[in-house]
């Protein structure tokens, strides 16, 4: 197969970035599409231009380190798939493939289509977890859990920050995200102890980073490569509130 | 009889195994908690090994410098386990104990791990489900409350604990949590987007790293009382394994160039349960979990080249191999058993699918026994990650599977406490080669990595830190611009030879003579072709690769260049330990040293020790060391698992 791609090359944070356009050939319909610019990328390297730089690591969707916004949409057009998911035969050769970098005010681009998402961490750092220092926790089983509390708080655990629902949203709102981490613990008896005070400082620390508020699009939960329902942000919500309420 | 090496003391304390541990840390000298702040430690690697170590010595109150390669901590590739960990916590009633977790794990290694580690290793699985568990990771759980677990291979009882197909991710993100809690307190500086390029040594003494931002491309470097390297295995060597495509051996066998001795680099593991390899631009091969063959069944036609579809090919006439060959444990048979049959039946002409080289997994019995909804429950996302990669659905016909690189059990050789060959130099999780001898069992690695990082390093760094006060070191030292300038140099090199041929280009054909000549089976005179082949595939490297861009910002390629340059050295000293190890054994198989049956035929008179390699310069032979394997408490028998 044979497809035209029109890729955002932007040389560092500084530069104002343009969009260039190639054609990739040899291009077969089992490949990803982060195979496909791997061959893009020999292909250049081998005519002396510069390649397309983009992050991924594990090429198998857990890792959360790949992310593209293909044809305006972040991961690409296929639903509850990461860009390294994605796979060539979801493409038609008529049409040229559009590939842009995560654009948002929180996530800066560093060069081409990789941008830094550490803002992720610091708000992780700002109360996503529970305060048990190795060496003090009690046995296992003694916190009974039922089964279907684990899978929901599973449900939201399984997100794996990659930002795409930073990307979608209208507002580059990280409400998603932040809002799966504060539900997984809402739900947990661990780190009860903390709840409020987790909210409140995950909340505040987003703001901080700069991501805009929530308007209710649902843009996020269509992206989320894990289905993450935004009904994690209402459970949000509804934390912050007994959170700034209790004056946490 | 292997003769001891005198510059390899495992300091393996004295007495009964089911005491070693605990004498141990009694006896372990410790750093008063007001003075641990004067202490800096670096780690390199923030995976379940790295991050756990990082996070915990934060929590005592060292200061710590905690290094990645990616964007976030939580990107490790500790993420991609999918299966689970084992704990002997015996919650199921069925005859766990420690000791039966210690004996599998012993017994799945083949007789080449060190006892004293792996019965340390099954005594701390306990913990680590309770630390885990209390960090908030969602383990699956029964209808009463109670943890849940299911059975793994190389195992008859049911001791696995999982978050669906995604614990490696649950557990990262625990000890994740737990890293960034402490990075809040200001006891663990970050340093993400960093490549470490070298250790510096002074006096003999590890102490600090030099390393790349990957973002400016500046070489920066950092002194410490002690450094860490939890950087993961080496199966990138293979070019298509199951890891991710950032993972390398870089650190690692920058501390072996260093000094630090480098263990059994030849016992690699080849997973059973991967997905067929498609095509040339392929980057990676995707693992499916060890655990479907609890359910799904592997066969292959009775007929060469039958070219029906699965349905269409009657009971009768298939070939449920595993089962037919091992049927105490059938389709749990241990990983490197199920990986050489596989490739057995392929290469005799059973194989299946287009190229002929994969082999069923097939779930229709257990929907049949089970329902789809329990099968979905189980195993859902594994179900819907192959549909997605094959365009093929499992629930209504049979995946296809075939073995893939995956695991490395060699690695940077380590005493009890975690200390390489370099004084104040300790190696974590897979980058060392401790407790998994030939093979490692599934849900294993993880079990290791967070032994390491929660519980074993910290308590055993502090008998060498109150050895070793601070002294006021700083990278000013001149072992640091040393090490700079050399690091330097390197990068430049690789920019500056501008040939003909990608990085990716010479990685591809270094993974076809290690896939074909250092992999699952292996002869002489395979062994001595692929030294060659290395040898003169290196030697091409560093005269033809083209790198292209500059050193001067982000350069991916260029980071690729550098792993690529380590792994040309690594495999060759791959195959000279493969070549010098007589015998068949877990992972390593050589095709003259097989029993009748073709099971593996060690030789324990001979090599039942650890071969640890020494470097002795470019373009040399390492140095051999040979480390005596003792078994007090398990027989050396010739395993079975029929």
């Amino acid at each position: 197969m044979k497809f035209q791609v029109k890729v955002w090359r932007q040389k560092n944070r500084q530069d104002a970035g343009r969009f260039e356009t190639y054609t990739v050939e040899d291009v077969i319909p089992e490949m990803s599409f982060l195979e496909m610019l791997d061959l893009l990328n020999e292909q250049l390297l081998k005519r002396d231009e510069s390649p397309i730089e983009f992050d991924s690591d594990c090429r198998e969707g857990i890792c959360g380190t790949c992310g593209l916004v293909v044809d305006g949409m972040a991961h690409g057009p296929k639903r509850a798939c990461t860009t390294c998911e994605l796979r060539m035969r979801n493409f038609s050769e008529d049409k040229t493939i559009v590939v842009e970098p995560f654009r948002a005010h929180g996530f800066p681009v560093i060069k081409d289509l990789v941008v830094d998402r550490e803002a992720f961490d610091r708000i992780i750092a700002a109360g996503g977890y529970t305060s048990v220092n190795t060496g003090s926790a009690p046995e296992a089983n003694a916190l009974l859990i039922p089964k279907d509390i684990a899978e929901k708080a599973m449900d939201s655990a399984a997100c794996i920050g990659c930002g795409a629902c930073v990307a979608a949203c209208p507002n580059a709102s990280a409400s998603l995200f932040v809002s799966a981490k504060i539900t997984q613990f809402s739900l947990l008896p661990q780190g009860a102890a903390e709840r409020k005070r987790r909210a409140v400082r995950m909340v505040e620390q987003m703001d901080r980073e700069g991501f805009g508020n929530c308007s209710n699009h649902a843009e996020c939960e269509a992206a989320c490569p894990k289905s993450i329902s935004i009904e994690n942000i209402a459970v949000m919500r509804r934390e912050y509130m007994k959170g700034a309420l209790a004056g946490a | 009889m292997s003769v001891k090496s005198p510059i390899l003391d495992a300091k393996i304390p004295d007495g009964p195994v089911q005491q070693k541990w605990s004498d141990h840390k009694a006896s372990i000298k410790l750093v008063n908690p007001a003075n641990k702040r004067k202490y800096t430690v670096i780690v390199v690697g923030t995976g379940l090994a790295g991050g756990a170590a990082a996070a915990t010595l934060g929590e005592l109150g060292y200061n710590v410098l905690n290094f990645c390669i990616q964007d976030s901590p939580r990107r490790a590739h500790s993420v991609a386990a999918q299966g689970g960990i084992n704990a002997a916590k015996n919650y199921q009633n069925d005859g766990d104990s420690v000791w039966r977790l210690f004996y599998d794990t012993v017994k799945g290694g083949d007789y080449r791990a060190r006892e004293a580690n792996v019965y340390r290793l099954a005594e701390l699985s306990t913990n680590i489900i309770d630390q885990s568990v209390a960090a908030g990771v969602p383990f699956a759980r029964e209808y009463g409350g109670t943890l849940a677990n299911r059975s793994f291979g190389g195992a008859q009882v049911s001791r696995t604990f999982y978050a669906r197909g995604q614990t490696g991710q649950q557990l990262l993100l625990g000890c994740y949590s737990a890293l960034m809690r402490q990075v809040d307190a200001g006891r663990v500086k970050l340093f993400p987007r960093r490549e470490m390029l070298d250790v510096v040594l002074a006096e003999g003494r590890a102490r600090g790293i030099v390393c790349r931002n990957l973002v400016t491309g500046e070489i920066e470097k950092y002194a410490a009382d002690a450094v860490c390297v939890a950087t993961g295995g080496y199966s990138t060597v293979f070019f298509l394994s199951t890891n991710a495509v950032n993972c390398n051996a870089t650190a690692a066998w920058r501390c072996y160039k260093k000094g630090a001795l480098f263990a059994n680099p030849c016992f690699t593991q080849i997973h059973p349960t991967c997905l067929p390899q498609a095509g040339e631009g392929q980057s990676k091969l995707t693992l499916m979990s060890e655990s479907l063959r609890n359910d799904g069944r592997v066969w292959v036609p009775k007929t060469k080249g039958d070219k029906r579809p699965p349905q269409d090919i009657p009971e009768g006439e298939r070939d449920y191999f595993l089962e037919r060959k091992y049927p105490a444990f059938g389709n749990l048979a241990p990983r490197d058993i199920s990986s050489r049959a596989a490739k057995e039946a392929c290469d005799n002409g059973y194989g299946v699918g287009a190229t002929g080289f994969s082999v069923y997994l097939d779930f229709a019995e257990a929907i049949g026994r089970l329902g789809e909804s329990v099968i979905r429950e189980r195993y859902g996302n594994l179900f819907a990650m192959y549909h997605e990669i094959t365009d093929e659905d499992p629930y209504r016909m049979p995946m296809r599977i075939y073995p893939a690189p995956h695991y490395t059990m060699g690695g940077l050789w380590v005493d009890y406490n975690l200390m390489t060959t370099v004084p104040g130099l300790y190696a974590l999780g897979e980058a060392n080669f401790s407790d998994h001898g030939a093979n490692r069992l599934g849900a294993s690695a993880l079990m290791q990595g967070l032994a390491d990082g929660y519980f074993v390093l910290p308590a055993t760094i502090s008998d060498y830190l109150a050895e070793h006060r601070p002294d006021g070191m700083t990278t000013n030292h001149e072992a640091f611009t040393e090490s700079v300038k050399a690091v330097d140099e390197q990068t430049k090199q690789l920019i500056g030879i501008n040939g003909k041929k990608t990085v990716r280009d010479y990685h591809w054909e270094l993974g076809r003579v290690m896939w074909e000549k250092v992999g699952m089976a292996r002869d002489e005179a395979g062994l001595k072709e692929a030294i060659s082949d290395i040898q003169a595939l290196r030697e091409d490297y560093w005269k033809n690769v083209k790198v292209g861009g500059s050193n001067e910002d982000l350069n991916k390629s260029l980071e690729f260049a550098g792993r690529l340059g380590d792994f040309l050295e690594l495999g060759e000293v791959m195959a000279v330990d493969a070549l010098d190890r007589e015998e068949s054994c877990g992972g390593h198989f050589r095709k003259e040293y097989q029993t009748a049956d073709g099971e593996a035929l060690r030789n324990d008179d001979k090599f039942c020790h650890v071969s640890a390699w020494k470097y002795t310069g470019d373009n040399k032979t390492p140095e051999l060391h040979k480390e005596p394997l003792e078994f007090d408490d398990v027989k050396l028998t010739q395993r079975s698992y029929k």
